[in-house]
């Protein structure tokens, strides 16, 4: 938690909100504790963000939500994929792969392209 | 997560609470931060602390929270909505499509509602409602002459007496200041009567005469070129017309071409070749409100001073001034015309001037008989309704368990009539779809039925407003489906519908007895439209039985041209030898000809007795005929004294005239005029001939005075050639026109009409009227004895078992008919007492449309009573046939 933050880009916040919730229904607390471990403490999700994120998602129907008990025994909102909430993470996720690669391709470049040739 | 305790399911009883929601959530994410921190090692009370410092700002999450969850909710329950209605729809229709005979009938029944209902809309939309086809329709307004004539309700003189001399007209058009333009047209159609030549075999062409200012103040812009200009107006100037779009269509197959190129029009013996210069639009149909029931096909610039010494030649239409009223133009007519008649002494003592709103002169005197029809269409509407409560009530009886069963799996009253209403809509939009589809075919038969005489009728279509009015009725109609069973269905509870299913309860009764209501109201309802269309029939069957004065049948006529030269002395020979040929044809029994055939065109001249002096307002004109001899006779009329004309009746020899009874009673009273000297437009003439009264205006009018002249002697305008025959019409149609032609080159092909086609022209708008008001009331009749059947057979099905005890107990198969048939009578009876006074009441409204029947008429009540009381006896015969049929053994047992 003391190490750099990494800011999250715009619109990523989605994809890891989608993706953290395939293993199954989660809490707003504990979606922002997975994020946190799974990407070594590279993202911490703010409560200021994270809650405005769940509740549009919901909106748009990606998600369903519901009340239940948590482990110590609190009454807490359980989000959980919809099928389409699935879908769009398969999706987003194919997407991502494409422009990180790309970006990737970018900085990795050691010389200027050849010249092209018409 | 997996279990979750009874005390939340309470939590939100009161329905969705977003604002809450988002709070809890909050505060469970600090108190699950808190946990972690104390499993940290920090104490309670630093962690809970530390917890709410890093969270931030929970009030403007919390809001955020609050109207995103709002807006979830709402949209929850749209959701919820529609997945309803389209569970409603989708059991509708499964439902209607298990009872397919009952569906299919109330599509039917409400199809035929609608689509008369729709039909006749548009009819009354378009001939009352709407202004007519021209810009700013309300300015325009007709004018006629001869107010005391008209007023005084004294026998039709026909067109004479509501036109105007050119004078006159010139007159008005300078000293008044309430119009912006006074235009006039020549309503004596037969001034217009042209032979087109040069394009083939000469062929006929009707027109009318028209001032310069006709269009522009009827505010008609041509299609292709233009309006007349005002040099093509005075005498000597370029002659000119204008094709009607129709002609241009069905002569010139649209051909722009045209433009420009001259139309040679012959006229008797005068031929002139006029230019086209301009196309009217398709909307503008002169006949359709001018002349209904007439096609025009060129329009004529009226030169004024070719008419000027014609007498009264034109009919006069003006658009006002904006922000004046007609009233107003009145009162400034009548002091217009106070000026003209102490101007001219010797003009016309009764000029007037009688504004009236064009459209109320085109279709005021329809106003009654088109309400007439849109009431009784509403009463057949008002049938449909009761009929379809009634099939509805029954069928919501067989599905009192199905309900009762719903309710008791939660359904709420609401849910019910929803589904109910859900019905309701799907059978009333099909009947509307199937309805409208009706009307619109119904409507484009009616605007291409050239031979109704009816104004606008050319121009009736389903328009926007008469689909907002059939979306109206089919509206009304769902609500009443869904109503009517709602009354009683859903009220049941579980109990009493599932015990209420046996015979004879008292909740089965109570319902029985709604229907018979029903059925009693049906047929009151039944019986007034039937006792109206009765006397409706009645009355034109009246017409129908007219004593004409002449005999239509076997007679036929056909516009003939012959060339004299314009001399009246060469035309006695020319018509005498013309008759001659057409007479030796093989089976021509009888020939003759005039100007004007009955109950068509008309015109009057000045008539009086000579040496008599009248009081000031009797009017000393006449229709007046002008016809060779053989005329009277070819056309089966009856001279009571006297005689026909000869050929002897030439220019030289002394001047004659045969008068009708109405004639020889008005000028001369009681004395015999026969022999005695008449003035006919001022000069002498002999009263030779006395002719029993013809129907030369309308088959409903009194005759007024008519007088006959020989063509030899006067100048008749047109010639209509009249023969009888036993021969079929199209055999005969080309020897007479080999022989016309033969006589004169220039005879346009014509057709023969059977007089008797001309009498049921003139009853057309009769007709129309019985023959729709008939046709809504035997639907209605049918309806009737449906509703009638329907509840007979329904109680004969639940009183099996009674009646199979009845039958065991000794009672025969006739009694038990008899029982069932006097049930279907009192309710037959009621109906009929409760709509025979109904009718009695309301049939004095209808008295001006009757004709030769009181309103009262015992006849047609007594015979619409034993009509509708003999139908009702058949839908009761079926039932009680069923019920004396009824097995004892089989009834007992199967009970229960």
């Amino acid at each position: 938690m003391d190490k750099a933050q990494l800011e999250l880009i715009r619109g990523t916040l989605d994809l890891l909100i989608l993706k953290s919730l395939v293993w199954g229904a989660l809490h707003g607390y504990a979606i922002t504790r997975l994020i946190h471990r799974q990407t070594g403490q590279a993202f911490l999700v703010e409560e200021g963000t994270l809650y405005p994120a769940l509740w549009r998602l919901e909106n748009r129907g990606l998600l369903e939500s519901e009340w239940g008990l948590s482990a110590n025994n609190r009454r807490a909102k359980f989000y959980r994929l919809t099928p389409e909430g699935r879908r769009r993470l398969r999706q987003d996720s194919k997407t991502w792969a494409a422009y990180a690669a790309a970006v990737g391709k970018m900085l990795a470049a050691t010389h200027a392209p050849l010249p092209e040739e018409n | 997560m997996e279990q979750v305790p009874m005390w939340r399911r309470y939590l939100r009883l009161l329905g969705p609470d977003p604002a809450a929601d988002a709070r809890d959530e909050i505060r469970f994410h600090i108190a699950a931060l808190a946990d972690d921190l104390v499993a940290q090692g920090w104490s309670r009370e630093a962690a809970a602390r530390e917890a709410e410092r890093r969270f931030g700002d929970p009030a403007f999450i919390q809001q955020l929270g609050a109207r995103l969850g709002r807006q979830r909710v709402r949209a929850r329950q749209r959701k919820d909505r529609w997945g309803a209605l389209a569970q409603d729809l989708r059991y509708a229709w499964r439902t209607l499509r298990k009872e397919r005979a009952f569906s299919l009938v109330t599509v039917l029944i409400l199809a035929l509602g609608i689509a008369a209902n729709t039909a006749v809309f548009s009819v009354v939309n378009t001939v009352l409602l709407r202004p007519l086809p021209f810009p700013d329709a309300q300015q325009l307004v007709w004018l006629s002459s001869g107010r005391k004539a008209i007023a005084a309700g004294r026998a039709p003189t026909g067109l004479s007496s509501v036109t105007y001399t050119v004078d006159a007209y010139e007159e008005y058009q300078r000293n008044n200041h309430a119009f912006q333009q006074v235009a006039s047209y020549d309503p004596f159609l037969y001034d217009s009567d042209y032979t087109l030549m040069g394009r083939g075999e000469p062929e006929p062409v009707s027109g009318v005469l028209v001032s310069h200012n006709f269009f522009s103040t009827l505010g008609v812009r041509p299609l292709l070129g233009r309006l007349f200009a005002p040099d093509e107006c005075r005498r000597g100037g370029r002659p000119a017309v204008l094709l009607s779009h129709a002609y241009w269509q069905s002569r010139f197959h649209g051909d722009p071409a045209i433009l420009g190129q001259s139309l040679v029009l012959r006229q008797q013996s005068d031929e002139a070749a006029a230019t086209v210069v301009g196309i009217l639009p398709e909307g503008f149909d002169f006949g359709a409100v001018f002349a209904p029931g007439v096609r025009l096909d060129i329009f004529v610039p009226a030169v004024m001073d070719d008419l000027r010494s014609r007498g009264n030649t034109l009919a006069l239409v003006g658009r006002l001034k904006p922000h004046l009223t007609v009233s107003q133009a009145q009162a400034e007519a009548d002091l217009v015309f106070d000026q003209i008649r102490a101007a001219h002494r010797d003009w016309w003592g009764d000029y007037s001037s009688t504004l009236t709103g064009l459209k109320e002169f085109v279709s005021g005197k329809l106003r009654r008989s088109l309400i007439l029809l849109w009431c009784a269409v509403g009463l057949m509407l008002l049938i449909v309704c009761v009929n379809l409560s009634n099939l509805m009530l029954a069928r919501s009886a067989a599905r009192a368990r199905e309900f009762a069963l719903r309710s008791a799996l939660g359904a709420g009253r609401g849910r019910l009539v929803q589904q109910l209403l859900t019905e309701g809509a799907i059978l009333s939009a099909a009947g509307a779809a199937l309805g409208l589809a009706l009307a619109f075919a119904a409507t484009s038969y009616l605007a291409h039925q050239g031979s109704i005489a009816l104004p606008l009728l050319t121009s009736v279509r389903v328009d926007s407003a008469a689909l907002l009015w059939t979306m109206a009725i089919s509206a009304s109609v769902a609500v009443l489906f869904g109503v009517v069973p709602g009354f009683s269905a859903p009220a049941a509870d579980l109990q009493s519908s599932l015990k209420d299913s046996g015979p004879g309860t008292t909740a089965g009764r109570k319902h029985e007895r709604l229907r018979s209501a029903l059925v009693v109201s049906e047929v009151a309802l039944a019986c007034v439209l039937l006792i109206g269309a009765g006397l409706l029939l009645r009355s034109f069957l009246n017409v129908l039985s007219v004593d004409l004065g002449f005999q239509p049948s076997r007679a036929a006529a056909i516009s003939v041209v012959y060339d004299d030269g314009g001399k009246m002395d060469r035309r006695g020979p020319v018509l005498q030898d013309l008759l001659r040929q057409v007479q030796a044809l093989p089976g021509i029994e009888a020939a003759g000809i005039t100007d004007m055939l009955p109950l068509g065109r008309n015109r009057s001249w000045g008539l009086a007795a000579k040496g008599k002096t009248y009081p000031r307002e009797v009017q000393r004109s006449a229709l007046v005929r002008i016809a060779t001899p053989g005329y009277l006779a070819v056309m089966g009329m009856r001279l009571i004294a006297g005689r026909d004309f000869t050929w002897n009746d030439t220019p030289q020899n002394q001047r004659v005239v045969v008068i009708n009874q109405a004639a020889a009673r008005r000028f001369w009273g009681d004395e015999d005029p026969l022999g005695r000297l008449a003035l006919v437009s001022g000069r002498e003439a002999t009263v030779v001939g006395i002719l029993a009264d013809v129907r030369t205006h309308s088959l409903e009018a009194t005759p007024g005075p008519e007088m006959y002249l020989p063509a030899s002697q006067s100048y008749p305008s047109g010639a209509e050639l009249v023969v009888r025959s036993r021969l079929p019409l199209a055999s005969l149609s080309a020897s007479v026109m080999r022989s016309l032609r033969a006589i004169n080159p220039a005879q346009p092909a014509a057709e023969f009409r059977p007089l008797q086609q001309i009498v049921d022209r003139s009853v057309s708008p009769r007709r129309f009227f019985v023959w729709l008001v008939g046709t809504f009331s035997a639907l209605g009749l049918l309806l009737a004895s449906l509703g009638v059947y329907g509840v007979i057979s329904y109680s004969v099905a639940r009183q099996t078992q009674e009646i199979g005890i009845r039958m065991a107990l000794g009672a025969t198969s006739a009694r038990v008919q008899w029982a069932v048939m006097a049930r279907a009578m009192r309710l037959v009876l009621a109906g009929i007492l409760a709509g025979g006074l109904a009718a009695l009441a309301l049939s004095r409204w209808i008295e001006s449309l009757l004709f030769g029947t009181r309103p009262a008429d015992p006849t047609t009540f007594a015979g619409i009573a034993v009509l509708l009381a003999s139908v009702a006896l058949l839908a009761g015969f079926l039932p009680a046939r069923r019920a004396s049929r009824i097995d004892p053994m089989l009834a007992l047992r199967s009970g229960g």
